[in-house]
């Protein structure tokens, strides 16, 4: 075999790895030893394994086959203010719980938008409560994520592909077959999976717009058992049986991932010449016009609340939103330095089987991790002065996954591409990424980092656990004021995080893209 | 790493500065400390006479003491409610309050003399009158209104007033608690995790009622001036529901502790707590209570499970609720 080119030193990437998992696997060791017997799982945990499973599937499956239309539309059509739709739709993703939430509800709650719609024209109302609540609600959090890795990857696609398509006047279901087909099935199954974890690990959405204890997941379980009635045994092992579910998902879909590349190019920009009859473009609208009515009519609820309530948004929020920035710049920062590495050590192998390592900070519980760390750094130091360290490392491990997925399938295609060549140039270490990676992979690395952010931000994570007074960042500081009956404060703090989060997330995409474009 | 390094660092040097006044490290809840939280009345009233510095630090009471242990900074733990008392107790970490159990106007009589009542309330549904003319008269009344009308309720497997619903139900109705879920469940428009989400529905109008407190219509009537959100009230009894403050044994500022503690039963104290913590004294007669507050409708019968009564039912009360609710 010809000699390839490492896209970086190898030992970094396994560094990261082990890194990442060490994170885990030591806060696993910190709850064992203080563990006592552990009763095994009971008929009520098995219920609330088998609803986890069944819900989180419908969820993935549902958001990854509505992504794939919207995707597609938007990947192929130009219109005024697509950039700024493109970034908005990926608000519902990084938004709080409590607010999603309300949102939704406002929408579609006994007395929402829909409902009155629906009286209006003499219907009857519709119900959100129950299992297809719990479906709309996670397809409402994760289209926007799967929309944008699959956009993501249509704009890997050279310009080359398109215009050969056009010469050729290929139809459109022959275009489909041949320039599409493949992309789906190489992005598919990763978006799926990790939007399956995602699901898996939800309680608080799952419970609300389930109707009831019907809809237990094994994250209240683990919840009840941390937080509640404290059985650290019991959590542990709802913890387990989280991961390996998690873990069999993931290896599931990277292993049934086809390695083909979409093929290089010449970096041409892209032009599209297909999609222009009638039919096509009228139903790219129809499908971008519905999603964005789905996932900006509940934003859209939460500005509204949010404007009425800013007046009375007290002081401490502002101290709050201080501490969200420095924990989202250091989960960033902690991000960039697993990924990247993690991200050009997977591309180099040949078997997508290592990227599970990036799902194990996601499929391990906050909680799980935070508890951990917490037995493990007391005995040495007060918890609570690492409470923002740990926070944004915690929150670094939740993005991970994301991270590669948006990483690695484009690195591994640039590597195909200019691997050999760059070999053949002695290019390596610093130099290749300077030269050849990151000016290809700089709107990826802005995305990631963009995403980190944001969702470091709105994250409540562990913060709880370790937080104090003057620590507390703004999630933290919003669930307060609810407590304290202040539900329009609230509200104003909600869309404080909501403009703060899509900012993070703007500024560092909108640094990627032009990064590239230099 | 070097991010976290120094941040760890910074945060270090920022807990390590010296205080030359002694310092009171107080654990409380999460929602105490804020602007609207009891926290800083607690604090400027202590500090006036104490000579010291009362610090808060919050976060999840139990866990967090169980966790810690030994270990614990906490001098006092404040916050602490009824249904964890009997955990936090086996830790062992806590010592007698030293006050007076005879100085306290609780509607049931209080014996521990580990946690100290500082304020308590009752689980009550929750109407708007503007919604809803006649609210139902007694628990019966409750279980049969029409299936119309939505209740949004806690889950007691991960809040305390969800607890504190199973528990009042299984105290008002004993064995029949399942089949008493069973009437209520098609009025139950969903479960929520905690309170706040629960309360959020409320106000916005998504349910018609809401499991939440006795004093809950206090903070609308006084900090709102809204008298359309009222607690329907039941002959049958409602559910107490109290928070304690307990001392650290090992506390190295125990002078200062038991002055805290007899501030928490102190009329400067409990005459601030209605307003500050929208809940009833622990320690005030009731012609004492602060202008309005004797206006608030209390049920004349309260039910109570005290720890080890509780720890014997809270099994059973939780799984005739889950069992009632995923028929």
């Amino acid at each position: 075999m010809a000699q390839r080119a490492d896209p970086v030193k190898r030992h970094l990437g396994l560094t990261a790895a082990v890194f990442t998992v060490a994170v885990v696997v030591l806060a696993a060791v910190g709850i064992a030893t203080r563990i006592e017997p552990a009763s095994g799982l009971g008929p009520g945990d098995w219920a609330a394994v088998r609803f986890t499973v069944h819900q989180a599937l419908w969820s993935a499956g549902i958001s990854v086959l509505l992504a794939i239309p919207v995707a597609r539309a938007l990947a192929r059509r130009q219109f005024f203010g697509r950039g700024a739709l493109v970034t908005v739709l990926g608000a519902p993703f990084i938004l709080p719980v409590v607010v999603a939430v309300m949102g939704l509800l406002a929408v579609f709650g006994r007395n929402g938008w829909a409902n009155v719609a629906l009286d209006f024209f003499g219907l009857p109302p519709v119900s959100i409560y129950g299992f297809h609540g719990v479906v709309l609600a996670h397809v409402f959090f994760n289209l926007p994520l799967a929309t944008r890795l699959l956009l993501q990857g249509w704009q890997s696609v050279p310009a080359e592909r398109f215009r050969l398509a056009a010469q050729v006047r290929l139809t459109p279901w022959a275009m489909f077959r041949a320039v599409e087909w493949p992309l789906i099935r190489q992005i598919v199954p990763g978006v799926a999976a990790l939007i399956f974890v995602i699901c898996l690990t939800s309680f608080a959405v799952a419970l609300t717009l389930g109707g009831g204890p019907r809809a237990t997941t094994i994250e209240l379980a683990i919840y009840q058992a941390f937080r509640f009635d404290f059985d650290l045994g019991r959590a542990a092992l709802l913890s387990l049986t989280q991961l390996v579910l998690a873990g069999g998902a993931a290896l599931l879909a990277l292993w049934i991932i086809p390695m083909i590349s979409v093929g290089g190019g010449q970096d041409r920009p892209l032009a599209r010449w297909d999609g222009r009859t009638v039919s096509q473009r009228g139903l790219d609208v129809l499908f971008v016009g519905l999603a964005a009515c789905f996932l900006l009519l509940p934003l859209f609820a939460v500005v509204l609340r949010g404007l009425i309530g800013m007046p009375l948004v007290p002081q401490v929020v502002w101290q709050a939103t201080g501490a969200s920035f420095i924990v989202a710049v250091i989960s960033v920062l902690v991000l960039c330095l697993l990924a990247l590495p993690m991200a050009g050590w997977i591309a180099s192998k040949r078997s997508g089987g290592v990227e599970a390592v990036g799902l194990l900070g996601l499929s391990a519980s906050p909680l799980m991790i935070g508890t951990g760390w917490f037995i493990l750094i007391n005995p040495v130091m007060n918890p609570a002065d690492l409470a923002l360290p740990v926070t944004a490392l915690i929150n670094a491990l939740m993005a991970l996954p994301f991270c590669l997925r948006i990483l690695v399938p484009h690195l591994r295609d640039t590597m195909q591409d200019f691997g050999r060549l760059s070999a053949a140039l002695g290019l390596r270490g610093w130099p290749l990424w300077r030269w050849v990676v990151l000016p290809r992979l700089a709107p990826q690395i802005g995305f990631a980092a963009g995403l980190t952010g944001a969702l470091s931000m709105g994250d409540l994570g562990v913060i709880a656990l370790f937080a104090d007074a003057d620590r507390a960042t703004l999630p933290l500081q919003m669930y307060r004021l609810m407590g304290a009956y202040q539900m329009e404060a609230a509200a104003g703090a909600a869309l404080i995080l909501l403009v703060s989060a899509l900012g993070i997330f703007w500024t560092c995409d909108a640094m990627g893209r032009r990064y590239a474009s230099n | 790493m070097k991010a976290l390094t120094l941040a760890a660092t910074t945060f270090i040097a920022a807990s390590a500065a010296a205080a030359d006044t002694p310092e009171l490290t107080v654990y409380a809840g999460d929602y105490f400390t804020s602007e609207w939280g009891p926290g800083p009345v607690i604090e400027k009233g202590f500090e006036e006479f104490c000579n010291c510095d009362l610090v808060f630090s919050t976060g999840d009471l139990l866990p967090r003491l169980l966790l810690e242990g030994e270990r614990t900074k906490a001098d006092i733990v404040i916050g602490l409610t009824s249904d964890v008392t009997a955990k936090a107790r086996a830790t062992g970490l806590f010592t007698t309050h030293g006050q007076d159990n005879g100085v306290l106007t609780l509607p049931i009589e209080w014996t521990d003399d580990t946690f100290l009542p500082f304020n308590y309330g009752h689980t009550a549904f929750m109407y708007n009158t503007t919604t809803m003319a006649t609210p139902p008269a007694s628990f019966e009344a409750l279980l049969a209104m029409p299936d119309d009308i939505k209740i949004v309720i806690q889950d007691p497997r991960t809040s305390i007033s969800g607890l504190a619903l199973v528990l009042w139900v299984q105290s008002v109705y004993g064995d029949k608690a399942e089949e008493v879920w069973g009437k209520l469940a098609p009025k139950i428009l969903t479960v929520t995790k905690d309170w706040s989400s629960s309360y959020g529905m409320f106000t916005d109008g998504e349910a018609d009622m809401v499991l939440s407190y006795t004093t809950s219509p206090a903070y609308h009537m006084f900090a709102e001036d809204d008298q359309t959100k009222k607690a329907a009230i039941f002959p049958e009894g409602h559910y107490f529901m109290v928070e304690t403050v307990g001392k650290i044994a090992a506390t190295d500022q125990p002078e200062l502790a038991d002055m805290f503690m007899e501030y928490v039963v102190s009329e400067g104290f409990q005459k601030v707590i209605p307003s500050a913590n929208w809940s009833l004294p622990s320690a005030l007669p009731r012609a004492e209570w602060p202008e309005g507050w004797d206006q608030l409708d209390l049920p004349e019968k309260v039910l109570f499970y005290n720890e080890t009564e509780a720890a014997a039912v809270q099994d059973q009360a939780i799984e005739a609720w889950r069992s009632a609710l995923t028929q």
